[in-house]
């Protein structure tokens, strides 16, 4: 279990860090907010942050699970408006048919998880190739199924993305909740150890007798439903399902830079969900920040570019410094391509199943 | 059988699909095998080459970059915006061009060598960043195409060649970047690249300059979007839409070429034959009036059956065995790497 | 495991191919999957379809109306059509009567593309006028980047804290928008809606141009007068799913099936090189008469094709975006360019300050939408002379101070 503590520590280091950069870019921002005569923690604006946390929160959860097993999903956002269309039109305006549109709109997000899942495993496509392609099929099933928003959600269902506790939308509590859920998953379960052990080096996983295939479809499968949950709080709070409202928010790459944002290594095997839901956090203030302060909208992405870069940099470069507690007790077992901690996602010995030889002889 | 077998190993299986792909264009439509079309096919492919070849150094290094499309983006822009009717001013922006280029490839190279955050990270910033930055300097359009001479290199050609009639530039262009990215493979430098994707840390044991390696295919790439967004403005004009997407497309092109994401293994005539191949592909999507909405659902699926085809044990590929392979054992000469099958199978 | 990994192969892509082409869903009958002309237009489908959920994009009432609205003459100044309105039902606005100067707050789609980012340049000079002559204090403005659940949040943000005295949406989305446009009008201050609609009268008014099926009659008439049966015209759509874009086609795939003018589309996402690409291979199969467009930007690219391919200049029809209009010129072809009038956006600013006014305003503020001709192309060259290409030639703010410095320089704010 010594792995395991070490493991713990590093975490809470790495989201400690993410925090304090929380808090830096919030007193940074309610100043700014200041200038322009606005109060950053009036209700209204704390809601427009929580607001605008809680869809990408969900998807970035998920994809956390999915780098940590050293994969991707780049599918999310076609996920996200499948799950609301599924939901919407299922529903059909009918508070009976609430349970069943959200079954079967997890159900078919759950579907595509599994088909990407098995194509990384038994297939050998990188996550990136293998969840580009799913995601330009789901992408082809909306434009030719679809034209245009679908479905009516009903006044219930609408009321989980309109009304909140005080200042606090009860989306965003949804959405901590599934985050603490998957905390407490990735913590005690055997198949969430696994999968931090899969993603650091699938070799020696397999090697310890770890099915190494299990963890990662299972991470890809959770990622898949979480996107489906973005998508059906998005159905919530549009009052339809929309064939694009995936794509409009861009999640794919955000939820990507919010997971290293929040501390996780692209290569796998290491981070945590708090620090995504860190990362997310520091999104939703910038971008709550410079609507306030009416920034152009095109040097809106110039700054998000900036600090995405910067903000990953302070991490990394602390990282580096911390890079000698590998070779300690805390380290992982001697991997036979010892590999760089802070190098790019797809390092040469980044551990993508792929690579297992052996494996793929039985 | 060596032939064969190579056609259906990982690293022929990219020929083989684009064989088969322009047979069935051919078939659908005789007249596309005619060299005078076959020419203006490879022309409009040349941009896509071109991308794939710089990605090709990326990827087999260990990187990603995302910021291709968006510097395209940009070199397309400034070309429209700064040369204009004025022909006496295409050399001077001609250099700015090249300058930014290595610029922002220098940017990216360095974030992440030296500040060590992932290279996806760091060229979606740049992408961002890029694309923000040229929206908000020319106000979201451009003033308009640059003068005619400028985009000749993209769009025209050396008149009454036989046979094939016109010989575009971009062919010639694209040709000269392959041969340079092929002599590049060859040097040290392209082994060493290899060879970082393989197994950086014995590359850094080895004493290389690891950093300055990775950097430079940074630049490389940069360059080879610059040269992309020059061919581009010739062949399609000025739009800020120009770009948008080829960092996924140079990235699936060089996937198809069966370049592993990750780096260690690829060959860059492959990668520039994945381009080929996903080129022929929408174009026989095209010529197959395949309903619009439908496309990229065929896409998606070709690619994945693609690269798992090419990651099969059918492909005869045996990826990298358990122990990485020390640096010595990257290809010779930067011919093919040392097929995996021998390996293997 | 070679034999499994087959197995796998082969199901997994059976699979994908079956979630593509096959309809799952039972209440999306149809055989959308194979073929393109069952997937849009089709309204007969929509009707027998039992409870059908997508909308299809055809709707007669909404085709018969634009259609009689194009020569419907326009009420007000003659010389102002951003003023103009057709067959409008005045409100009374006196409950909003008040004076000083007001603040809006505008809620907008996006400015991602050259015409919105036109619009939105007249826009703040408009609204500098306006704070000249006292009426509005200051424009607050929130740009939800072209999502939905963004500019929902932006709304949201508004009504808790803007202290806005007129709400400015113009929609991202249709359904979508519409309890968040609700949410807006309970605060029982004057709320404008302009380009794309929402499903509620509750606002004060509600500023368009004609629409996309007028823009889908004038172009596929065009194209109609100018061709014959049976000849190709090639459609250019930017992308699926939006529905200001999808009813220019419906209409216009309509008029051709009735015309049996063959035509294809395609998807281009408004990129000049895709647009190349697909009008070669279009050349390199056969010949092709006509060129449609949902959009104008990116037309020259298209004639270009024509050009290097060594065929015969099409009968085309963009938009009244400069770049096209010029080539237009250059070229000399058959064209029309249609218009989505894009002085609409001086209309809310000065719709606000009528409403404090007390004036009566349409409820509904069709703004005439008149393509330009042959006749009329010189004209709107010179006037625009200077511009850059991707501004548009009906902006109508000739009489704004900033005029033209501001547009020329494209300065955004």
């Amino acid at each position: 279990m010594s792995t395991a503590t070490g493991r713990g520590r590093r975490q809470l280091d790495t989201t400690a860090i993410v925090f304090i950069a929380l808090a830096a870019v919030m007193a940074i921002g309610a100043i700014l907010v200041g200038t322009v005569g606005r109060n950053f923690l009036s209700p209204g604006n704390i809601r427009d942050i929580l607001t605008s946390m809680s869809v990408l929160g969900f998807v970035a959860i998920g994809q956390t699970l999915v780098i940590l097993g050293a994969s991707l999903d780049l599918s999310v956002p076609y996920v996200v408006s499948l799950s609301s269309l599924i939901a919407a039109d299922t529903m059909a305006g009918s508070n009976a048919r609430i349970l069943p549109a959200v079954l079967a709109a997890l159900g078919a997000c759950a579907l595509i998880g599994l088909a990407n899942g098995l194509i990384v495993t038994k297939l050998k496509v990188h996550g990136f190739m293998a969840t580009l392609g799913m995601g330009l099929v789901v992408k082809g099933y909306l434009d030719t199924q679809y034209k245009g928003t679908s479905g009516n959600v009903p006044w219930n269902f609408q009321l989980i993305g309109a009304t909140g506790i005080g200042p606090v939308p009860i989306s965003t509590l949804l959405m901590l909740g599934f985050a603490a859920l998957v905390a407490l998953y990735l913590a005690r379960t055997r198949t969430g150890n696994h999968l931090f052990a899969v993603g650091d080096n699938v070799e020696v996983s397999r090697l310890s007798g770890i099915r190494t295939a299990r963890p990662v479809i299972a991470a890809h499968m959770l990622c898949s439903v979480f996107a489906g949950l973005a998508g059906l709080l998005l159905a919530s709070r549009l009052g339809v399902g929309s064939p694009t409202v995936g794509t409009q928010g861009g999640y794919d790459l955000l939820s990507i830079a919010a997971v290293v944002l929040g501390g996780t290594l692209l290569m796998g095997g290491r981070g945590s969900v708090w620090g995504t839901i860190g990362g997310v956090a520091i999104f939703a203030v910038l971008d709550n920040v410079m609507s306030v302060m009416q920034l152009n909208p095109f040097l809106k992405e110039v700054v998000r570019g900036v600090v995405i870069v910067l903000a990953v940099a302070i991490y990394t470069g602390r990282s580096i410094a911390r890079r000698r507690a590998r070779f300690g007790p805390d380290a992982p077992p001697p991997a036979p391509g010892p590999r760089d901690s802070a190098r790019g996602p797809a390092s040469a010995s980044a551990p993508s199943p792929g690579h297992d030889a052996r494996e793929a002889r039985r | 059988m060596n032939v064969i077998r190579t056609l259906l190993s990982p690293r022929g299986a990219v020929f083989l699909l684009l064989a088969g792909l322009l047979i069935a264009v051919t078939v659908i439509s005789p007249s596309f095998a005619e060299p005078g079309q076959l020419i203006r096919f490879i022309q409009r492919v040349a941009p896509i080459a071109i991308v794939a070849i710089g990605q090709y150094f990326v990827i087999v290094g260990g990187e990603f970059d995302l910021s291709m499309g968006s510097l395209i983006t940009a070199q397309v822009v400034i070309a429209g915006n700064l040369i204009g009717q004025d022909a006496g001013r295409i050399f001077p922006v001609l250099a700015l061009m090249l300058v930014l280029g290595v610029l922002v490839g220098l940017v990216n190279g360095l974030l992440v060598t030296l500040l060590k955050v992932p290279s996806f990270i760091v060229t979606l910033g740049m992408m961002l960043a890029l694309l923000g930055g040229v929206m908000y300097w020319t106000g979201g359009a451009a003033t308009g195409n640059p003068v005619d001479s400028f985009r000749q290199l993209g769009r025209g050609g050396i008149r009454g060649v036989p046979v094939i009639e016109i010989l575009p530039y971009s062919v010639l262009v694209m040709a000269a970047v392959l041969a340079a990215a092929i002599w590049l493979t060859r040097t040290s430098f392209g082994r060493t690249v290899i060879a970082l994707g393989d197994n950086p840390r014995a590359v850094r044991y080895a004493g290389a300059r690891s950093w300055w390696v990775t950097t430079s295919t940074f630049v490389i790439s940069a360059l080879t979007a610059t040269i992309s967004g020059i061919l581009l403005v010739g062949y399609a004009g000025v739009h800020p839409k120009v770009g948008q997407g080829y960092e996924f497309i140079a990235i699936t092109a060089v996937v198809l070429g069966g370049v592993v994401l990750g780096g260690g293994r690829g060959w860059v005539v492959a990668a520039m034959a994945g381009a080929f191949a996903l080129e022929a592909l929408f174009t026989l999507l095209n010529f197959a009036e395949v309903p619009s909405t439908l496309r990229d659902g065929i896409q998606g699926v070709i690619i994945i059956a693609a690269v798992a085809y090419s990651a099969s044990p059918l492909g005869g590929a045996k990826r990298k065995a358990a122990p990485p392979a020390p640096p010595q054992t990257s290809p010779p000469d930067g011919k093919e790497p040392v097929a995996p099958a021998h390996l293997g199978s | 495991m070679r034999r499994k990994a087959v197995m796998t192969l082969a199901v997994g892509a059976v699979a994908a191919l079956a979630l593509v082409g096959c309809t799952t869903d039972p209440t999306v009958t149809g055989p959308g999957a194979s073929t393109t002309p069952a997937t849009t237009g089709a309204a007969a489908e929509s009707s027998t379809a039992p409870s059908t959920p997508s909308t299809e994009w055809f709707d007669q009432a909404v085709y018969d109306e634009q259609f009689a609205q194009r020569s419907v003459t326009p009420e007000g100044p003659a010389d102002k059509p951003y003023l103009q309105h057709i067959n409008a039902e005045m409100v009374s606005t006196a409950k909003y009567k008040s004076t000083g100067a007001k603040k809006a707050c505008f809620a907008n789609a996006s400015i991602s593309n050259p015409w919105r980012q036109t619009g939105w340049i007249t826009m703040n000079e408009q609204l500098k006028e306006l704070q000249k002559s006292g009426a509005i204090s200051e424009m607050e403005t929130r740009d939800a980047k072209d999502s939905d659940d963004t500019q929902i949040a932006d709304i949201d943000y508004f009504i808790n804290e803007g202290e806005c005295d007129v709400f400015i949406i113009s929609p991202n989305s249709t359904a979508a928008m519409t309890p968040a446009v609700e949410r807006a009008c309970k605060t029982d201050k004057p709320v404008i809606v302009f380009d794309r609609g929402v499903q509620t009268d509750c606002p004060v008014t509600f500023i368009h141009p004609i629409g996309g099926f007028a823009w889908g009659i004038d172009t596929a008439e065009f194209l109609n007068d100018n061709l014959q049966s049976g000849d190709k015209v090639v459609a250019l759509r930017i992308l699926p799913g939006v529905d200001v874009l999808e009813q220019r086609w419906a209409a216009a795939e309509k008029l051709f099936k009735e015309s049996g003018v063959e035509a294809v589309d395609y998807f281009t996402g408004a990129d000049p090189v895709e647009i190349k690409k697909i009008i070669s291979d279009e050349l390199a199969k056969g010949e092709v008469k006509g060129i449609w467009m949902d959009a104008g930007d990116g037309a020259v690219a298209a004639i270009e094709a024509f050009e290097d391919a060594g065929k015969a200049l099409p009968v085309m029809t963009g938009e009244d975006e400069l770049s096209f209009l010029r080539k237009w010129k250059d070229t000399g072809i058959t064209a029309l360019g249609p218009v989505y009038s894009n002085f609409q956006w001086r209309t809310p600013l000065l719709a606000a300050a009528d409403i404090f006014a007390g004036k009566d305003v349409p409820k509904e503020w069709v703004l005439p939408q008149s393509p330009i001709t042959s006749a009329d192309l010189d004209s709107y060259l010179t006037a625009n002379d200077g511009m850059p290409d991707g501004h548009y030639a009906k902006f109508g703010g000739e009489d704004l101070p900033g005029y033209p410095q501001i547009w020329q320089k494209r300065v955004i704010p």
